[in-house]
């Protein structure tokens, strides 16, 4: 820093820079606090015109989320006496009976089912394949890498209409094993490009040493590949995961009931009459804390994933 | 003896409980799933069904869909045969579709079994939920939840003297509730931009969604008073001359006037939640909506109890007066495994007094039992709307094809009102080029 | 093609290794470490795709199970390509495209340019930048119509606000002329933070000799900036080019919440209308021929585009 540099910025450029950047992230980042925010706000804050910034926070979002209410005749309200819990006494204010939970517990681990099952899966299937395109010299290059981009071409509607006899005939509509085995296809190609980048990287010395002391192909794999490739497996998984995670329009055509994902659920949160904004917040806000601590724990490796590893440090 | 004694009082016991057990449950305690919209109403079925439960031991699940998603997810479900839906408390317009393609059970046998009879529920519930094809006395739901497109006012609003005087010397008559809709248009246009209590309001909240069925629902709820008709009612599916007769041009034009001079801004895909976010938030006079709505608002904190008042959808220029329907009836899903003990919830569900409890709880019985009991137009303040409106109601379509029915008239319609492409009279001609090629490849003609 | 490929990498791979396996042998390893993943490639991407053209010549229905399936021909096909409401959508899916990149690219090089100037908390800052992207689309298309709505929502308070005008005066999802736009700001906002770091992989790896160099010939830092910054950032930013452009070609479940596809038509891209043919009206067979001319046309135009790339790339 003390030592000039012509490629180093000077002091004024980097205070006029960072006023940029950051101005931008503050306008960026607002929509987002709004979504926070208004998670905290009561439903009647929430629409209130003009908009509120300052509010007294409730949790009223949160309630609505992970419960169904309905109006209750005065009797019965009588007949349940007082309310024992503060989410009761939330709802009761209201004129309010909690009638059960809601089913964004079970979107949510939904979501976690099938968005860690297809990637566990992703990762042991394209681990074994971009292992083997690594160490057996397959002529890849660019044509691989447009061969695999064109399975990610097709917009996911037009793959639905085929994707949807076929689960209808196999009865895997609406499981948990078809979203699996459909996000698992959808991300491999990501998979196999990305850890093959990662493979590459370990020296092959370190195997054929392994080969020479008495280890099979097999073992070597896992014993010596396997270890030194655990950063480059732990950024794809997050790649899959997130494509999993926020995956919108398979979900929504080929799920229903049972195995619906959080995505096309939270946009679907309706209250007493309206769209119940605080909760459709409350829930964004819960979806996205997983991929934020994903994305800020690993940040240094972003750009491969998003980018196919096409992009090399 | 002692002992013996107790032993036999104690197997009596069990013996009486087993019996009692025996006569309330079928063979076996299913877990049944029904599937409705995910509304008000569905909240208080939740509720009436824990009488259900308690009596038959089967235990009741629900798969709500908003509105928006509702047919899409729904119809979705029936195409692929999914055994999610056991009940099936599905759209008016669904029956054609699902009556021809087998996926609703039909239930003639076990109403005649069962001692329901049709004629104990609303006619037009009858014919708008139940029958296909429509006016045979052929059954495939039983009328479950009421509902029609009408208004809901401020009335304390109304009730202002100095917006009387003002409306008054403006158009020399009381500002009330407006018999046609010209006048219902009068209203909303003095309202329009009108500062009250400090903040600038509008006029009318009406339909104007895209994506589903929205517009449709809207337009329609004012065309049909105009003197629109779906089809030659001496030659069915010949459409030339009623779908866009001079009357209809005439509503439509109405529709897209009223969109432009009094709907608040943005409204500009408003269906049923987002009016009443509107009207709940105090940005509009009027708002057009399904009775379902009207509970809801009666007890709203804000909007509430007297401050708004209820009215039944005004007559057109010729004095017809027409409303379009809303509602559903409740169908047992060919795909289920479950399907006696998803009958036994509908035969639970049309008795009388669950369907005053019904009533009760927010939801429209269509029982005429319930609603043609003296007690009934007073028990709420928007009872006698309500009954006023379910005897001047039209449907739409409910043909198989009407998804591509539904799909061409949204089009047209929003690209008219909403984006102002064209005139009425290029859109009305293209919804009969549309329908009439759909029924062409139905082989209607 | 891929199988073949894997039985040459087998025989390509060095004889002084295979020689010291034991066991299963390195061909058989290729092909249980390969097989489940070509299959599953083929059971999910290709075999589907194939049905796909086959229906696509047929009038199959979804929804009728009892009608008879007929082939017709080319009558799709044919359907498809002369009925103008499809040319409609697909302009503004050519609108869509075209301005989502081009404010892609220009936010978000100038981003990576002035991040790269390396000042203080530029880390933290960065990643608060990329946090949007991570959002379901769905999610973020359904918020914003909350953002949008004129009297309640936070863009038109920020607008009235910045210019003075009312800000119920405009409805950014509910005009004719303004909706196009609004579909793009939303992309613009969730996506630019890819194209910045995609940019600024690229000016990081200009080697900082290269500006020395340049200084040592007196080159202005405008001249710098044309001569090296850009021709040495360009094959980054064609990257990012396609996959934006993919991406945005099979849009659908950001602009499907945040506009339904109106007003009217207005927004209505491909996809939508395509979901609208295969899963509203069930024609099966019409929507497969929309399908397969989809993606033709992404493919035909990816492959052109990939072309390119490659010789920037080689330069």
């Amino acid at each position: 820093m003390s030592s000039y540099s012509v490629t180093e910025p000077s002091g004024r450029q980097k205070l006029f820079a960072g006023t940029l950047v950051i101005l931008y992230a503050l306008i960026t980042i607002l929509p987002l606090l709004w979504i926070i925010g208004t998670s905290f706000k009561s439903p009647s804050d929430a629409i209130a015109y003009p908009p509120k910034t300052f509010f007294s926070p409730t949790l009223e979002g949160y309630v609505n989320l992970f419960t169904t209410r309905t109006r209750a005749t005065e009797e019965d309200v009588k007949a349940l006496g007082e309310p024992t819990t503060w989410y009761d006494r939330i709802v009761r204010k209201d004129g309010f009976v909690i009638a059960g939970p809601s089913r964004f517990m079970e979107r949510f681990s939904n979501s976690m089912i099938i968005g860690f099952g297809s990637t566990v899966l992703c990762i042991v299937l394209g681990t074994a394949a971009a292992y083997a395109f690594s160490r057996f010299k397959v002529p890849l290059k660019d044509d691989l890498l447009f061969f695999i981009l064109s399975t990610r071409m097709m917009p996911p509607i037009a793959v639905a209409i085929p994707i949807f006899l076929m689960f209808r005939s196999l009865g895997l509509n609406d499981t948990h094993l078809g979203m699996i085995l459909l996000y698992t296809a959808v991300n491999l190609s990501l998979a196999v490009w990305l850890l093959k980048g990662f493979i590459d990287e370990i020296p092959i010395e370190y195997e054929e040493a392994a080969l020479i002391d008495g280890y099979t192909r097999f073992q070597a794999f896992y014993k010596v590949v396997l270890p030194q490739a655990m950063t480059g497996i732990a950024s794809t998984a997050i790649f899959c995961l997130i494509f999993a995670w926020n995956e919108y329009a398979f979900a929504v055509l080929l799920t229903s009931g049972t195995a619906q994902t959080a995505p096309p659920f939270i946009p679907t949160i309706i209250g007493v009459g309206g769209q119940d904004w605080p909760a459709v917040a409350a829930g964004a806000t819960l979806f996205l804390v997983p991929v934020m601590i994903f994305t800020i724990v690993l940040r240094k490796h972003l750009l491969r994933g998003i980018t196919f590893g096409a992009v090399r440090k | 003896m002692t002992h013996c004694y107790f032993k036999s009082v104690l197997g009596a016991g069990v013996a009486t409980a087993l019996l009692t057990l025996g006569a309330t449950t079928s063979a076996q305690a299913e877990d049944l799933t029904l599937c409705w919209a995910s509304w008000d109403p569905a909240n208080a079925l939740v509720a009436l069904s824990k009488d259900f439960e308690a009596k038959s031991g089967h235990k009741m699940s629900f798969e709500f869909v908003p509105w928006p998603n509702f047919a899409d997810r729904m119809l979705n479900e029936l195409n692929s045969g999914g055994k999610l839906c056991d009940l099936m408390i599905g759209d008016s317009q669904w029956i054609g579709g699902a009556a021809e393609n087998g996926q609703y059970v039909k239930l003639n046998d076990f109403f005649d079994k069962e001692g329901i009879k049709m004629s104990d529920f609303i006619p037009a519930t009858v014919t708008g939920y139940a029958e296909w094809p429509k006016g045979t006395p052929n059954y495939w739901a039983l009328p479950a939840f009421g509902d029609v497109v009408g208004w809901s006012y401020r009335k304390d609003w109304f009730s202002r003297p100095e917006l009387q005087t003002e409306f008054k010397t403006k158009y020399g008559r009381d500002l009330t509730v407006p018999r046609t809709l010209a006048e219902l248009k009068d209203i909303a246009g003095f309202f329009q931009d009108r500062e009250i209590d400090g903040n600038k309001v509008y006029g009318a909240a009406i339909y104007t969604e895209r994506g589903s069925e929205g517009i449709t629902m809207g337009a329609m709820d004012v065309l049909y008073s105009y003197g629109f008709e779906y089809q030659n009612p001496a030659k069915p599916y010949e459409l030339e001359g009623y779908v866009n007769s001079d009357k209809s041009v005439k509503g439509l034009e109405f529709y897209k006037e009223l969109y432009n001079c009094c709907a608040p801004p943005g409204s500009s895909d408003a269906y049923m939640s987002e009016n009443i976010d509107a009207y709940k938030s105090g940005q509009v006079a009027l708002q057009m909506n399904f009775a379902f709505t009207w509970p809801g608002i009666n007890a709203d904190p804000k909007v509430g109890g007297d401050k708004s008042g209820y009215f039944a959808n005004p007559a057109g220029p010729g004095g017809a007066q027409f409303a379009q329907l809303g509602g559903q009836g409740i169908s047992v899903v060919a795909a289920s495994d479950k399907q006696d003990a998803a009958l036994e919830y509908i035969k639970w569900f049309a008795q009388p007094d669950i369907q005053a409890k019904w009533w009760q709880l927010g939801g429209y019985s269509a029982l005429r039992a319930v609603v043609e009991d003296p007690g009934f137009a007073k028990s709420q303040p928007y009872a006698q709307t309500f009954l006023d409106s379910m005897a001047i109601v039209k449907d739409f379509w409910a043909e198989p094809s009407y998804a591509s029915l539904l799909q061409a008239s949204q089009k047209r319609f929003h690209n008219y009102v909403v984006a102002g492409q064209g005139t009425a009279k290029e859109a009305l001609d293209g919804l009969v080029a549309d329908w009439t090629e759909i029924f062409d490849d139905e082989g209607k003609y | 093609m891929l199988d073949s490929s894997i039985e040459r990498a087998a025989r390509a791979t060095p004889p002084v290794v295979a020689k010291r396996i034991q066991g299963l042998s390195d061909r058989a390893i290729a092909w249980l470490f390969v097989a489940p993943s070509i299959f599953l490639l083929l059971a999910v991407n290709i075999f589907p795709l194939i049905w796909t053209i086959r229906l696509s010549f047929t009038n199959f229905r979804v929804n009728r199970p009892n009608a008879e399936v007929g082939f017709v021909g080319l009558k799709n096909y044919i359907n498809i390509l002369t009925d103008a409401d499809i040319w409609q959508t697909m302009q503004a899916t050519a609108h869509f495209l075209i301005w989502t990149i081009v404010l892609q690219v220009l936010i978000g090089f100038t981003l990576a340019y002035l991040i790269n100037k390396k000042f203080r908390g530029n880390d933290m800052w960065t990643t608060i930048i990329v946090l949007p992207m991570m959002l379901s689309p769905a999610v973020v298309g359904n918020f914003w119509t909350f953002l949008y709505q004129p009297q309640i929502g936070l863009f038109n308070y920020a607008v009235g606000f910045l210019t003075g005008t009312d800000p119920s005066a405009f409805s950014m999802i509910g005009d004719v002329s303004l909706a196009p736009w609004a579909i793009v700001i939303v992309d613009t906002w969730m996506w630019t933070p890819f194209v910045m770091l995609i940019c600024l992989a690229g000016l990081r790896s200009i080697p900082g000799s290269i500006y020395e160099a340049a200084e040592c010939d007196r080159a202005s830092k405008w001249r710098q900036f044309w001569t090296i910054t850009i021709p040495m950032v360009l094959p980054f930013l064609m990257l990012a080019i396609l996959f934006r452009g993919i991406e945005n070609f099979k849009m659908f479940d950001l602009v499907v919440q945040l506009t339904g596809g109106g007003p009217g038509s207005t927004t209505e891209l491909t996809s939508i209308n395509l979901k609208r043919e295969a899963f509203e009206k069930w024609r099966t067979g019409y929507a497969s021929a929309y399908a397969v001319i989809l993606f033709v046309t992404v493919f035909g135009l990816a492959s052109i585009y990939v072309k390119a790339l490659n010789k920037v790339k080689q330069r």
